[in-house]
């Protein structure tokens, strides 16, 4: 089949790699239908996360129909036809991580789990298509992916929404959403979202949804701060703006109630000096993430507000404000999505048209140019917000 | 956690370890008394500051004497006569370099004659200290299933090989006894018999290894039930002398093979069977519970039928 590798630093190729098999019982073999690019895969594709190896497939957002299942699969829970969701943790179920619905934290699933607990402390679940710290499972930007514990993880759609309207299950929205179920929004609640891109847009769709009084939108890529415009959000462009300042003055100087990081270990900051600042530090490893948006949003945020973390982190930051988070009785909460908690009330939700995932799909490719996509999302050419590609 | 000991008993058995510790006294004695003597006969002249250099040495043979024959011999003065040899190795180089030319044959042939036994401290050393080093290695993981559970599924021993990476079978031979072979470092193959020390349902087992064991060992596992029913904390020990001791422990180390890590990663996969069922796959980590010998890994991507047969097989 045809697959979109991992070749090396800024570089991805769609080369022929063998059709999956099943190696685990509950495994089901998937047929492709749509897939996406994420940004989180720019973080492996930019080299910031370690354990790539030359030829892994990328690729954790995808779906499609299901050509074989494991033996240990019950034909009630799935069978072959079943059309599917996939989410990008991959959960066991039973472990006590599951059960507390933190399936991201799966204590079963990752066969590196040793390496990602001497980085993190503890091993977090598997991931498809995510380096090898999450397991080294094979990604579904493929014809074919292997899901494992298809019973758990899969959702089933039954009914006739379409493939773009579902495939943003796999991860950006739930990963959206909970972005804004952690800030606990209360009525009259002002909700600031760090970055406009795909994850940022379907948090302020759910800060909306949520009951947020308002919600700013703070990008510097105009195309983007347009999108969330066309939506009521208010914007901020970081790069002629002071951000506090703007957002003090858009909150009466109380500053937003709740606050949302959608950006990750790769920001840019306004200022030039500040940004070369972190960038150095990270191009000689001494710091492995820029943490412009985590201490601005921790800086801007009221007393005794959320700042709610879901852009990704793989490191260590410097200069966290620390003085900031615990003077000012501010929460912190994080956390890669527990998307199988989501997919169904957001399947509702998209069903009820309270949500549309489409309104972010800018490009539409075939698999076999993946290469171009990823081009075209990484250097924001074309107002590229959001690449699904088909098989 | 991993601790060292050495054994004393077989130490004080040893003719190289108490050979060595009477040549210690030999040289000494005569050292200690008759300074002058004794670097005269070395051909170094018994000027004062070579005269109390001898003292010194010969107060330092007669601590490692002390040290290899007393009661409770301590390998450690093995390492500490290799260090004396270096040092007197340099004095007898300084020596040769600033010598006046009378008795130089003297202070060669003593130069030689330490490098002599430089190496065969050396030798003494490596072998002795890696003769007996008892390890101890303990680990805990937590099981989402209750303490009877958890018990039986390990009571259920030939299963063991599926999780613990080194083991390559277990066959129950009797109520209380069972064979074991495992794999060791380098391309070895280890055996043993062991048989069951203790067994209380649901709450402990302990082995250990009987008879001509390659590798004596023995273990204990308790099942102890974790606090807001949260399962069973599984608590493992396990104590056995690493084939080629210290120095086979550094090189195995060297080479990727750390114990502790790997009873971590055995009790994860006992927890993964344990909870789901089976130890879980990657196209990465293929093997199960060879994963972590497999970096750097397969690339995360579908395998061919050949690789597929070698990572199932």
């Amino acid at each position: 089949m045809k697959a979109n590798c991992w070749t090396g630093r800024n570089s991805v190729e769609v080369q022929d790699v063998p059709d999956p098999s099943i190696l685990n019982s509950r495994d089901a073999i998937v047929k492709i239908t749509a897939t996406a690019i994420c940004g989180s895969d720019l973080h492996l594709v930019d080299g910031y996360v370690p354990t790539m190896e030359k030829g892994d497939i990328l690729g954790h957002e995808f779906m499609g129909e299901v050509v074989e299942v494991g033996p240990g699969i019950n034909a009630d829970t799935l069978r072959v036809g079943d059309r599917v969701v996939v989410p990008f943790p991959i959960a066991c179920g039973s472990c006590a991580s599951c059960r507390a619905q933190l399936y991201s934290c799966c204590e079963n699933t990752n066969p590196n789990a040793g390496i990602s607990e001497k980085m993190f402390g503890h091993p977090t679940a598997g991931i498809y298509g995510y380096s090898h710290l999450t397991g080294g499972f094979a990604g579904g930007q493929a014809e074919y992916a292997r899901v494992v514990f298809a019973d758990v993880n899969a959702l089933k759609i039954e009914s006739d929404l379409s493939d773009e309207q579902v495939l943003f299950l796999s991860d950006i929205l739930p990963t959206g959403f909970m972005g804004a179920d952690m800030c606990d929004i209360q009525e009259g609640d002002v909700v600031a979202v760090w970055g406009a891109g795909p994850v940022g847009q379907f948090a302020m769709d759910s800060a909306r949804v949520l009951g947020a009084e308002k919600v700013i939108a703070i990008d510097k890529e105009n195309y983007r701060l347009d999108m969330a415009s066309a939506q009521g959000y208010t914007t901020i462009d970081f790069e002629d703006t002071d951000v506090r300042s703007a957002l003090l003055e858009l909150t009466g100087g109380r500053g937003p109630d709740k606050c949302i990081d959608a950006v990750g270990m790769e920001a840019t900051h306004g200022a030039a000096h500040v940004h070369l600042y972190d960038r150095a530090k990270q191009a000689v490893r001494s710091e492995s993430d820029r943490p412009h948006v985590l201490r601005q949003a921790i800086m801007s945020c009221r007393s005794g507000g959320v700042v709610s973390v879901i852009g990704v982190y793989g490191g260590l930051v410097d200069k966290f404000p620390a003085g900031a988070w615990m003077n000012r009785s501010l929460t912190l909460r994080t956390g890669q999505c527990h998307v199988q908690r989501y997919m169904k009330p957001l399947l509702g939700m998209i069903e009820q048209g309270k949500i549309d995932p489409t309104r972010i799909i800018t490009h539409r490719l075939p698999l076999t140019e993946a290469p171009t996509g990823y081009d075209l999302f990484k250097n924001k050419k074309d107002h590229c917000e959001k690449v699904v590609l088909s098989p | 956690m991993t601790t060292d000991t050495p054994s004393a008993s077989s130490l004080r058995h040893d003719p190289l370890v108490r050979g060595l510790g009477w040549a210690s006294a030999a040289l000494g004695v005569p050292q200690v008394l008759a300074p002058a003597g004794f670097a005269r006969a070395l051909g170094v002249g018994d000027a004062v500051r070579h005269r109390s250099a001898t003292t010194a040495v010969g107060v330092r043979e007669l601590a490692a004497a002390a040290g290899l024959l007393g009661r409770r011999p301590n390998p450690a003065w093995l390492w500490g006569r290799v260090g004396g040899d270096l040092m007197d190795l340099t004095m007898l180089t300084r020596a040769l370099k600033n010598h006046d030319g009378r008795g130089l044959g003297r202070t060669v042939a003593a130069t030689a004659a330490v490098t002599a036994i430089t190496a065969t401290d050396v030798y003494a050393a490596v072998t002795r200290t890696g003769r007996s080093s008892p390890m101890e290695l303990t680990a805990a993981t937590t099981v989402n299933r209750p303490p009877e559970e958890v018990y039986a599924l390990w009571k259920d021993l030939e299963r063991l090989p599926q999780f613990m990476a080194h083991l390559d079978a277990v066959h129950v031979t009797g109520p209380r006894t069972s064979h074991w072979q495992a794999s060791a470092p380098f391309g070895k193959t280890v055996e043993w018999d062991a048989e069951t020390t203790q067994d209380v349902p649901g709450q402990l087992m302990a082995w250990r290894s009987v008879g001509d064991a390659d590798v004596d060992n023995s273990g204990e596992v308790r099942f102890v039930p974790a606090p807001g029913d949260r399962g069973t904390e599984l608590r493992v020990t396990l104590r056995y002398d690493l084939p080629g001791g210290a120095v086979g422990k550094a090189a195995a180390r060297y080479f990727g093979e750390e114990p502790h890590q790997q009873l971590d990663d055995d009790l994860r996969r006992f927890k993964q069977i344990a909870e789901t069922g089976e130890v879980v796959r990657s196209e990465g980590a293929p093997g199960g519970k060879r994963a972590r010998g497999e970096f750097p890994q397969h690339p995360a991507r579908p395998l061919t039928e050949n690789e597929l047969k070698e990572a199932l097989t």
